[in-house]
């Protein structure tokens, strides 16, 4: 069988990205965890982070996530997020002045956000 | 112009000023429809995948969460009704909360308290005229709501769920909101959304596109069931609460467009008729014009030919 898997990444109002990949990363509460076509079942709570999908072409999309869940089943993996960016759709400019903003605010959660999304850009 | 024809002229005038702007009204209700069905088609990837993940783990684990076990004498119910913050809409709002209503009775039936939660400015104006308590009430989003909208009306509904029932926290949760059927469909339901009943999570799941009966792998959680469950429960809250958002805001719109639909139908009934009336009191003045002066002419004619004698 072919080594890949299929992904969907939803957030809560789109569909982010959906599309086959032969690996995802993604950042659970209890660290990182990379799936691999044919993986066990899995049913995980996500981190806000950068998910990283390798597709069957080679080309890598970077996402940030924030907060959600993973699940695979059936070679198919579905990555739910309340709120789920592209790297290339992300404002780089918009999310350094957010970050400025949420570190002159003490906004840890606007911080966070933020600083997910320059991390997705930059990789 | 005669009195009465006056009359006629203004009330046409008025009628077609009035039709102008509920046929406005129904062509931007009509326009928007079509974005709010499409918000509810955007969210619904989102929705099935997590109604999957909660029937995997509600099935797949042998853990008991608060939120998908039955009290055994539940003592207070929380009703999340929804409706809209204008009118002009027909029956739209009052079909929701003559619902909300006869779930309100039931439950009081079967020996509930009820807590209300209001979204939308009538309903909230409909309980705040019969000076009804109302737990808590959202307003200013009903015609396009956004995820963090139904974020904010689900974080007191969760967290009252949570509450033990002697510190005022509720058993169960209710939600009314209007489903759109179709275009010239949209009814009023209601459904309890917690405690999990699995049998509603499987039917929802097939009303919405998923194989029936499908058999789900055993998962293996991370970090655990519990966890999983923990995090999973409150995001199912949400997004049902934001499905049932969209479906109230794309009824809406459809109820708002069919109401103005025959506002603007009724009121070219009413011009068609006022205009027939008007044209009758026209021709009336003008045979009477003719007579009076047929008549006075000859009265003249009379008078003329008396005197030459």
């Amino acid at each position: 069988m072919a080594a890949e898997l299929h992904v969907e990444l939803v957030a809560a109002d789109r569909n982010v990205w959906s599309g086959e990949a032969t690996l995802v990363v993604a950042r659970t509460t209890s660290g990182d965890i990379g799936v691999m076509p044919g993986h066990q079942p899995l049913l995980g709570v996500l981190e806000s982070g950068p998910v990283t999908i390798r597709t069957t072409d080679g080309a890598t999309v970077v996402a940030a996530v924030h907060g959600g869940f993973i699940s695979f089943a059936d070679n198919k993996l579905s990555l739910l997020a309340e709120i789920a960016e592209l790297a290339d759709e992300i404002d780089v400019q918009r999310a350094e002045r957010a970050l400025e903003r949420a570190k002159s605010e003490a906004d840890a959660a606007a911080e966070r956000r933020a600083d997910v999304r320059l991390r997705a850009v930059t990789g | 112009m005669g009195a009465q024809l006056r009359v006629y002229k203004r009330r046409i005038r008025a009628v077609t000023a009035t039709k102008k702007i509920t046929k406005a009204m129904e062509m931007i209700a009509a326009s928007r429809i079509v974005k709010a069905q499409r918000k509810v088609a955007a969210s619904m990837p989102y929705a099935n995948e997590l109604t999957r993940a909660v029937t995997a783990v509600a099935t797949g684990s042998n853990t008991k969460h608060a939120l998908t076990t039955e009290v055994e004498t539940p003592v207070r119910a929380a009703v999340l009704l929804i409706t809209s913050d204008r009118g002009l809409a027909g029956g739209y709002s009052s079909n929701a909360i003559k619902q909300a209503e006869r779930l309100t009775e039931r439950l009081r039936g079967e020996g509930k308290e009820v807590d209300t939660y209001i979204v939308g400015r009538k309903g909230l104006a409909y309980f705040g005229f019969r000076e009804r308590k109302v737990a808590e009430s959202w307003t200013g989003f009903t015609d396009s709501p956004a995820y963090a909208d139904a974020k904010r009306v689900a974080e007191p509904l969760i967290e009252a769920i949570q509450t033990e029932t002697a510190e005022g926290g509720v058993d169960e949760l209710h939600i009314i909101y209007t489903e759109f059927v179709s275009m010239m469909t949209q009814s009023a339901v209601d459904g309890r959304m917690l405690p999990l009943s699995l049998d509603k999570v499987a039917e929802t799941e097939t009303s919405a596109g998923g194989a029936k009966g499908e058999i789900l792998p055993l998962f293996d959680f991370e970090p655990s069931a519990e966890d999983v469950l923990d995090a999973l429960l409150p995001r199912y809250v949400e997004s049902r609460i934001y499905n049932a958002l969209l479906q109230s805001a794309a009824s809406e719109h459809a109820a708002r467009r069919r109401a103005m639909k025959s506002a603007t139908d009724n009121a070219g009934d009413l011009i068609k008729s006022l205009s027939r009336l008007a044209n009758a009191a026209r021709q009336a003045e003008i045979t009477q014009e003719i007579s009076e002066i047929v008549g006075g002419a000859s009265a003249m004619a009379d008078a003329t030919a008396g005197s030459d004698k």
